[in-house]
C-alpha cells in the first residue's frame, strides 16, 4: 500500500494540486483580461467602460459570473438536447486542458512532454469543434450557418499557424516548449528572440491567432448585424458563460503560445542588473499582457471583415507567404550551420 | 499497472464508440462518435508510446478531416431509416465481402516475417536514445525519401485533380480585383467639384 502511494497516489495528487492551481490563477486572471478588454475598448472609444461595482469596476466580471449562474439555462424544444448541452463544456474543456503544457517559467509546466507544441497545436484544432456542435444542436438557421462559418474559418487559419509554428520549429530544433525558449536566450537578450528574425512570421501568427479564436476582425461567427450572435443565439446562463470563458482562455492560449514561440517565453529583455532582479513568470505575464493589448486594440479600431476576403487572406495571402518561409528559413539555416 | 488500466480504458470506449459509429440513427452523432474513436486511438498510441503519432492523428484526422466530414453530413438530409430498410436484402453480400477482407488479415498477419537486414541493425532505437519524432524524421527523409515523395506527389495530384473538376471559370461574372482596388488613390477615386449656388453641377 505505502509503495502504491509513492509510486502513484503522491504523484498524482501532486499533478492534480498543480492543475488546480494553474487553473485557478488563470481563471482569476481571465476575469481581469475580460474587464481590461472592456475597458481598453472603452478607452479608445472616449467611453468610461464599466466602472460601478468596485473601484474602477474592478469587480465586473464576477459580478457578472454571479448573475451568469443564476440565470436559468433554456433548453430550445427543437434541439438536439444531449448535444447541445456537451457543446459548452467541450470549448471550455478543451481551451484549459491545453494550458497542461505551457511552461511559465523553466520547469513550471504540469507536463513537460516532448511534442508539447503538437499538443497545443491539436487541442487548438479541435476547439472548431464546440462551435459546430453548438450551431448543428441549437436547431436554427443563424446558428447553423455561424457553424459553417467556423467549420471553414478555423481550419483555413490552422494551416498558415501551422507552417509559422514550422519555420519556429526549424530555428528551435526541438518540439519541446521550454526547450524552445530555452534557443532564444543567445546572449542577445530581446534582439535573440525570434521575433526579429522571423518577423513576417510573427506578424502572419498574429493575425490567425485573431482568425484562430475568432476575434474582430475575423469574429464572423457571431457577426451580430448578420447572425445575431451565430452559435451563441440559443444560449442563455452558465453554458453561454462557459462559451465566453472559452473563448478568452483560448485567445489567452495563443498570446502565450505566442510568448513561448516568438517573444523568449520568461527570459527577461536583457540579461542585465535590473531585469534579472524580476522572476522569469512576472516577465512571461507581461509579455502575454502585451500580445493581449494588442489583440483588443485591434477589437477596438478594426472593422470586421468581408468573409470571402476572410477566405482570401487565408488562402492566397497567407498560405503562399509561410510555405515560402519554410523553405526560405530552412534553406537558410542549412548555409548558416554547414555551408553550401 | 496503470498503463493497462488507460489501455482497457481507450480500447473499451473505441471499440464502443466504433460500434455506435455504424448502429448511431443520426449521421451526425455517427461522425460524432467516429471522432471519439479517433481520440481513443490517438490514447493508445501515446501509451504506445509513439507521441508524435498521437498528435498527428488528432490534429490532421480531428482537426480538420473530421470538420470538413461534419460540415458535408451536417448540411446532407441523410435518412438513415430508409438506408437500413435494405440491410436484410444486402446482408448477404456484406458478409461475404466482410469474411475474405477477415481472411486476407489473417493472412497478412499469420505471413508477418521482420526483414532479416532489420533484424540485424535494430531499426527502431530505443525512446530514452532518441525522441519520438526525431526517430521517425530520421526513417522517413533518409531511408524512405523517394516513397515518401512519391507519396506526397500522389496526394497532390489527387488536389489537382479535385480542384479541376470542381473550378468553373465562369466568364459573365463580375469579379473583384483586389490589387485594382488596393492601386486606388485619392486621385483617381475623388473628384472634387466646386459647386455654385443655384446652379447645380451639369
Amino acid at each position: 500500500m505505502a509503495e502504491f502511494w509513492t509510486s502513484y497516489g503522491w504523484p498524482t495528487t501532486l499533478i492534480v494540486m498543480h492543475s488546480v492551481a494553474i487553473m485557478v490563477v488563470l481563471l482569476v486572471f481571465i476575469a481581469f483580461a475580460l474587464l481590461a478588454d472592456r475597458k481598453i475598448w472603452a478607452a479608445v472609444q472616449m467611453r468610461r467602460g464599466p466602472n460601478v461595482v468596485g473601484p474602477f469596476g474592478l469587480w465586473q466580471s464576477f459580478a457578472d459570473l454571479l448573475k451568469f449562474f443564476f440565470k436559468e439555462f433554456i433548453v430550445p424544444a427543437g434541439s438536439n438536447k444531449g448535444l447541445f448541452v456537451i457543446a459548452p463544456i467541450i470549448t471550455a474543456g478543451l481551451a484549459i486542458s491545453a494550458w497542461a503544457v505551457i511552461p511559465v517559467y523553466e520547469g513550471w509546466a504540469v507536463a513537460d512532454i516532448n511534442v508539447g507544441i503538437l499538443y497545443v497545436f491539436a487541442i487548438a484544432s479541435l476547439e472548431v469543434y464546440g462551435v459546430i456542435i453548438a450551431g448543428w444542436a441549437s436547431n436554427s438557421k443563424y446558428a447553423f450557418l455561424s457553424a459553417l462559418r467556423s467549420a471553414a474559418q478555423m481550419v483555413s487559419y490552422e494551416v498558415s499557424i501551422g507552417f509559422v509554428i514550422i519555420t519556429v520549429l526549424l530555428c528551435a530544433g526541438t518540439l519541446n516548449l521550454t526547450e524552445i525558449v530555452l534557443a532564444q536566450d543567445r546572449g542577445l537578450g530581446m534582439f535573440g528572440w525570434y521575433w526579429l528574425p522571423l518577423f513576417p512570421m510573427f506578424v502572419i501568427f498574429f493575425i490567425s491567432l485573431l482568425a484562430e479564436t475568432n476575434r474582430p476582425p475575423f469574429d464572423l461567427l457571431e457577426a451580430e448585424s448578420e447572425l445575431v450572435a451565430g452559435y451563441m443565439v440559443e444560449y442563455s446562463s452558465t453554458p453561454y458563460m462557459l462559451f465566453m470563458l472559452g473563448e478568452y482562455v483560448a485567445i489567452m492560449l495563443l498570446c502565450s503560445l505566442g510568448t513561448i514561440l516568438f517573444l523568449g517565453g520568461w527570459l527577461p529583455p536583457a540579461q542585465i542588473a535590473p531585469f534579472t532582479w524580476i522572476p522569469g513568470v512576472i516577465w512571461f505575464v507581461l509579455k502575454v499582457c502585451f500580445l493581449f493589448f494588442l489583440v483588443s486594440m485591434v477589437k477596438a479600431f478594426v472593422p470586421r471583415y468581408r468573409y470571402d476576403q476572410l477566405m482570401r487572406l487565408g488562402w492566397k495571402v497567407f498560405l503562399p507567404i509561410s510555405l515560402a518561409a519554410v523553405v526560405i528559413v530552412a534553406a537558410v539555416l542549412r548555409v548558416w550551420q554547414h555551408g553550401i | 499497472m496503470l498503463v493497462a488500466l488507460f489501455f482497457y480504458l481507450f480500447a473499451t470506449v473505441l471499440i464502443a464508440s466504433s460500434v455506435m459509429v455504424v448502429s448511431a440513427k443520426n449521421p451526425v452523432h455517427a461522425v460524432l462518435f467516429l471522432i471519439l474513436a479517433f481520440f481513443n486511438a490517438a490514447g493508445l498510441f501515446v501509451l504506445l508510446g509513439a507521441e508524435f503519432l498521437a498528435m498527428i492523428l488528432v490534429v490532421v484526422y480531428v482537426g480538420a478531416v473530421m470538420v470538413l466530414f461534419l460540415f458535408v453530413v451536417m448540411m446532407l438530409d441523410v435518412n438513415f431509416a430508409e438506408l437500413r430498410a435494405g440491410v436484410l436484402r444486402y446482408l448477404p453480400i456484406g458478409l461475404i465481402v466482410g469474411l475474405i477482407l477477415l481472411f486476407e488479415l489473417v493472412f497478412v498477419v499469420g505471413a508477418w516475417v521482420t526483414a532479416p537486414q532489420l533484424a540485424s541493425d535494430a531499426p527502431t532505437p530505443p525512446p530514452s536514445e532518441v525522441s519520438n519524432t526525431e526517430a521517425l524524421g530520421r526513417l522517413l527523409y533518409t531511408d524512405y525519401v523517394y516513397l515518401f515523395q512519391a507519396a506526397g506527389l500522389i496526394l497532390l495530384v489527387a488536389m489537382i485533380g479535385a480542384i479541376i473538376l470542381t473550378l468553373h471559370h465562369r466568364r459573365d461574372v463580375k469579379r473583384q480585383n483586389i490589387s485594382d482596388q488596393v492601386a486606388r488613390s485619392p486621385e483617381t477615386a475623388i473628384e472634387v467639384v466646386k459647386v455654385e449656388t443655384g446652379r447645380g453641377l451639369q
